[in-house]
């Protein structure tokens, strides 16, 4: 079928139509790595003259260093604690009945939404009432409620596509439950956990609103570091972390995507 | 043998958290119950006075500043998410979609605060739009973008984009495509078919997107924050002053348990409005 003038005419604005979105998409990314290379301490566009001297004020600037530390340590024990608790929650809601099922789903799935700034108040009251000191591990508690129920989503989809018939088999030819969980279940399981850990850890690195309410200058995060910076400089050092950062995590979804393939972790396939 | 293998020992773990999370929240309804003693940490007696504080107008101007840019901010997303979701998954080469999947998928494991440091530097006075727009010499005085709620609203649009475009764009992929064969082999026009196919058949997942949007809307916080930069108050933006600022947490529990009574309520709308859809959907 020739396609009429209509249809060309629709094609093309179409065309346009999704270029002018994915270039406001872009366009703050833009912008930011332009800025980034800016050589004065004030922000002018196009930049008078370049450098590279912000990247390197970046690197040096002690509060991103504790930072990242700060913030690689939290992501990585809190992720863990929520693959735990969040794996086992996913398991026994799936297999079995038990009491109170549906209140403790309704409890550890609130944090989807219930505002960060929410969380983050009422974990510091909380802390402040049983007199719980301002340490890392009060960081970790508010991370690992907030990624938990990304866990048990990604956990429960795996077990509800899981193929029984292998643990009945393993059942049936005498192993254990321990057995059989160990050897069947869990690597059959692995891809869930993958992602769901994987998941966590990344939305807990960039978390930011509740955990400027837990945070003292010791365990700051480095969206936090970040932040505070913002509020007391205005030269273009943040542009040059920025540009690593957006970097760091387009690479890392290059990654994942050649691997796994995005459209299948999102379901949008 | 038990019939429940591993229960006790996969159940405690999360049994805990669940625990700390009702005791967070029981801390913030039993502190919006207390009064608040200037200059101490430790709250007072019983009272019900942060409630009627908050019939004040700052608090009120808060909610309706909040309830506006979450409407705006759903409302353009959609508009352009819709194209931009459709197009991730209609497009006939799979390297186009494999590119914009990227493209709009990557500003979503940014975090808040990269992607509104880079906004304020769009919109500043001195930002990229006005520098690009006085030298063009489309404006000679730069625009307020900065510290307004248009601003916010941008920025907003641009943060909650990528979940819209996810939602979305998995409603439209689950769309039996023989439908719109149906349509257009019966000699509806492309227009015709997708306003009439299409568009009413994704509308559940656009129900779902928009809620979502609302969520994260009213959850945001670093960019009403840094945009609005005191300028324009939104309740988590008052919630962390009222806080941090006057050390006055008994107002800020109130403030947060209103804010999250009134989020349960627009969801459950929500959810209502989607199962509702569904249930036509399904006959």
């Amino acid at each position: 079928m020739k396609k009429s003038a209509l249809d060309h005419l629709l094609d093309w604005s179409g065309r346009i139509l999704l270029a002018a979105i994915l270039g406001f998409v872009l366009l703050p990314f833009v912008v930011v790595a332009i800025a980034s290379f800016n050589d004065g301490a004030i922000l002018s566009f196009p930049p008078k003259s370049w450098s590279f001297r912000w990247y390197a004020n970046a690197f040096e600037y002690r509060d991103f260093g504790s930072g990242l530390v700060n913030s690689l340590r939290i992501a990585a024990i809190g992720a863990s604690i929520a693959l735990i608790a969040g794996a086992g929650f996913a398991y026994v809601f799936n297999r079995y009945d038990f009491m109170f099922k549906r209140l403790l789903n309704t409890v550890l799935m609130s944090p989807l939404i219930i505002p960060n700034f929410t969380i983050g108040l009422g974990l510091l009251i909380l802390s402040a009432a049983v007199q719980l000191p301002r340490s890392i591990w009060l960081v970790i508690a508010v991370h690992v409620v907030i990624v938990l129920p990304f866990v048990v989503r990604s956990v429960y989809v795996s077990l509800k596509n899981f193929e029984r018939r292998y643990e009945q088999a393993a059942e049936s030819l005498g192993g254990t439950p321990l057995h059989v969980l160990l050897t069947i279940t869990l690597p059959l399981l692995l891809p869930g956990l993958i992602s769901g850990a994987l998941f966590a850890a990344i939305l807990s690195f960039n978390e930011f609103t509740a955990s400027l309410y837990v945070v003292n200058q010791r365990t700051q995060t480095l969206p936090v570091a970040m932040y505070n910076y913002v509020r007391e400089y205005a030269d273009p050092t943040l542009a040059a972390l920025s540009v690593i950062y957006v970097a760091a995590v387009a690479a890392m979804l290059l990654l994942v995507h050649k691997f796994f393939r995005l459209e299948k972790v999102l379901n949008v396939d | 043998m038990s019939k429940r293998p591993f229960l006790g020992w996969f159940a405690s773990p999360s049994i805990l958290i669940a625990f700390g999370i009702a005791a967070s929240f029981l801390a913030i309804v039993q502190f919006s119950l207390r009064a608040h003693v200037p200059g101490a940490l430790d709250p007072g007696g019983f009272t019900l006075d942060n409630f009627t504080t908050l019939w004040k107008t700052v608090y009120g101007k808060a909610f309706v500043t909040t309830v506006l840019l979450c409407w705006w901010t759903a409302l353009f997303t959609l508009l352009i998410g819709y194209p931009l979701a459709y197009a991730m998954v209609r497009a006939k080469s799979a390297r186009l979609r494999s590119a914009i999947l990227l493209i709009s998928l990557t500003p979503l494991f940014l975090g808040e605060i990269v992607r509104t440091y880079s906004w304020m530097i769009v919109l500043g006075n001195r930002g990229f739009l006005n520098a690009t727009l006085m030298q063009l010499g489309v404006i000679d005085r730069p625009l307020d973008l900065m510290f307004t709620m248009t601003g916010v609203v941008i920025a907003l649009v641009h943060f909650t984009l990528p979940i819209v475009v996810v939602m979305l764009a998995a409603a439209l992929s689950h769309i039996d495509r023989n439908l719109e064969r149906a349509a257009t082999s019966l000699g509806a026009g492309r227009i015709r078919c997708f306003l009439t196919v299409t568009l009413p058949l994704s509308i559940p997942g656009i129900v779902a997107a928009t809620s979502t949007a609302f969520a994260w809307t009213f959850s945001a916080f670093a960019t009403p924050q840094m945009i609005g930069g005191g300028k324009v108050q939104t309740i988590s933006t008052l919630v962390y002053q009222v806080g941090f600022a006057s050390f006055n947490f008994p107002l800020a529990a109130s403030l947060s348990l209103v804010g999250l009574l009134f989020t349960i309520a627009v969801l459950a709308l929500f959810n209502t409005g989607i199962r509702k859809l569904e249930r036509i959907g399904a006959h």
